[in-house]
């Protein structure tokens, strides 16, 4: 079982409020990312949950016990850390052996638990090696390993891909959503990437300034956002925003529309702009137009769309797929 | 061309570090040359070249037992050594890893004591030393040395844990791992060249330590300090048995440094160069 509730839970580092006040309900077995901009507090509320840091007020309960005052190894939680957090001095099989050995195992139960974890990670022609002789991936591996032997009833993930090269991260991200539905134990996991959260998550937590901007799945947050921040926060390339007589025909002090939901025309369109630089994907063409009036808008069109810099063209937003929000930022449904 | 100018700026700069060295280690090199001289030949004047006489060893292991004060050395040093260490790493864990706003000045606190001219304590530490019985006691001294070299193995620790990562320990606590458990699992293996370096750079100074050793003992704890002392005394001055006291207090310790002395600059050098 691995169900957290935060109530109200509030951390002030001295005079300075990282986290207003939390209330956060995540079911047994939901793969919960945390995304937001750097300093938004994700990582902090991670660690608060993990008990590396001590909430000021409210309280946090797994599975209806109370852990808010508990040690982090009393939580029954396993982590993984973005610097893989190995210890270096330990040859592979004692650092997944290591949670093992504290929770005074004994050596067959020990053995067996390490070299089946060895084996759904791949690890086991590594086990008598150093940590250093081990390649990236290798070691985030190691680390999920010890993270795993220990059974936890929810594994926490801070920026566990971010010291990874764009390949190996794509790959870990997979066996990280693999390992999630064979174990099918909750995992909560925090990142600054949008498109990890996008792909893993059962349900993502966007949180801004320490503030809960808006829980969703990942299409919930795509086609529903609640707020401004939200909008320009989840998709990618980044939504369009548009105020004052771009806006006002839809009845919103501001519309958004995404790069995929602009239709191009060189002939005729609702708004015409100039053509900046454009950024060939192969299957998708970026481009990046100049619209007076609201400034630089993205389009994404198709990878064989023929138009050069400085050409005229014309946006059409499509109808249904505009955002409307109202002066203080919040979606008009 | 540039290269020509930089080799011969390399040989500059190795000419002048053998320099600086030669005229560091003269004062040593002396000792032992005035050591194989004879008495009167230490008093004739500057001479590099000894007639290599030991008889100054053989006056000086009839006059005095060289053995019971090397051994005192020995238990002083290492005693004071591993006690020091028991206070500090604790002391230094939590200084590193859970620092507060008031732990710059604590270190600062501690080494500021090293500032103070330890014989404006001598008339207390004295009287104190007396009345519970610790004079020339090794139990005694071997408080007094760790309390003299703490604030450096302090800051030396100190120093060292700064460079581990805390992610590490957290995981450990993570682990499940108690906080003894951090420490002896965790954090002393990975801190293991920085321990060794403390520990062998306490042990020299409390091998050469010689205010405290001198005044606080009189037979029983009295290390080779005190047994070179001793040679300096009321008979006048005889140079040769002198220098050769001091050559066979000093050959251990400084055979221990040529020993270890990789193990030394490293630790020396440990947050320069990761």
């Amino acid at each position: 079982m691995g169900n957290i509730t935060l109530r109200k839970v509030n951390k002030s580092f001295g005079a300075t409020q990282v986290i207003p006040g939390i209330d956060l309900n995540i079911e047994d077995g939901e793969f919960v990312v945390f995304v937001g901009p750097s300093g938004c507090g994700k990582s902090t509320l991670l660690r608060l949950i993990a008990g590396l840091e001590d909430t000021t007020s409210g309280t946090i309960e797994i599975d209806g016990r109370d852990v808010t005052g508990a040690a982090p190894a009393k939580r029954g939680l396993a982590m993984v850390f973005q610097s893989y957090a190995l210890y270096p001095h330990m040859s592979v099989r004692n650092n997944i052996a290591f949670p093992l050995k504290m929770a005074k195992l004994d050596h067959g139960a020990i053995d067996k638990k390490v070299t089946e974890a060895a084996r759904v990670l791949n690890l086991t022609n590594y086990l008598d090696r150093r940590p250093g002789q081990l390649s990236g991936g290798q070691r985030q591996r190691v680390a999920i390993g010890r993270a795993i032997v220990r059974e936890p009833s929810a594994f926490l993930f801070d920026e566990p891909l971010s010291n990874l090269d764009a390949a190996l991260r794509g790959t870990m991200r997979l066996e990280i959503s693999e390992l999630h539905h064979q174990l099918q134990t909750t995992m909560i996991y925090v990142t600054h990437d949008q498109v990890e959260a996008m792909t893993m998550a059962d349900k993502i937590v966007v949180l801004n300034a320490g503030n809960i901007e808006q829980v969703g799945s990942p299409l919930d947050l795509y086609h529903r956002p609640d707020n401004l921040f939200v909008a320009g926060f989840i998709g990618s390339p980044r939504m369009n925003f548009a105020t004052g007589e771009f806006s006002r025909p839809y009845n919103a002090h501001t519309i958004g529309v995404r790069p995929e939901h602009l239709q191009l025309s060189t002939q005729s369109g609702t708004w015409r702009g100039v053509v900046g630089v454009a950024e060939h994907l192969g299957s998708d063409t970026f481009l990046h137009i100049h619209v007076e009036g609201i400034g630089l808008v993205t389009a994404r069109v198709g990878g064989d769309f023929a138009v050069s810099h400085g050409d005229h063209v014309f946006l059409t937003p499509d109808e249904g797929r505009v955002h409307r929000f109202n002066d203080k930022g919040l979606a008009i449904r | 061309m540039a290269r020509a100018v930089s080799t011969r700026r390399t040989a500059a700069f190795t000419i002048a570090a053998w320099i600086v060295a030669l005229i560091i280690f003269f004062p040593i090199l002396y000792t032992i040359i005035t050591s194989f001289k004879s008495e009167t030949e230490a008093i004739q004047g500057f001479s590099l070249i000894p007639s290599g006489t030991v008889e100054s060893y053989v006056d000086v292991q009839t006059q005095k037992d060289y053995f019971k004060p090397f051994m005192n050395s020995v238990i002083l040093s290492v005693g004071s050594t591993l006690l020091a260490l028991l206070i500090s790493v604790p002391a230094a864990w939590s200084m590193a890893f859970s620092p507060t706003k008031k732990t710059k000045d604590v270190l600062m606190w501690m080494l500021s004591t090293k500032m103070m001219p330890a014989v404006a304590v001598l008339v207390p530490i004295y009287l104190i030393f007396r009345d519970f019985g610790l004079l020339d006691s090794r139990l005694g001294l071997t408080f007094m040395l760790t309390m003299i070299n703490l604030p450096i193995v302090i800051w030396m620790l100190y120093t060292y844990f700064r460079e581990i990562p805390g992610e590490i320990l957290e995981a450990a606590r993570m682990d499940g791992a108690s906080l003894w458990g951090e420490i002896i699992y965790v954090l002393t293996p990975m801190a293991v060249p920085g321990i060794a370096s403390t520990m062998l750079l306490n042990i020299i100074l409390a091998w050469n330590e010689a205010f405290w050793t001198i005044r606080l003992t009189t037979t029983n704890a009295a290390p080779l300090t005190a047994f070179i002392a001793s040679f300096s005394s009321p008979q006048g001055l005889f140079w040769a048995k002198l220098s050769a006291a001091s050559t066979l207090a000093i050959a251990p310790i400084l055979i221990m440094g040529w020993f270890s002395q990789k193990q030394l600059v490293r630790g020396l050098t440990f947050g320069a160069v990761k």
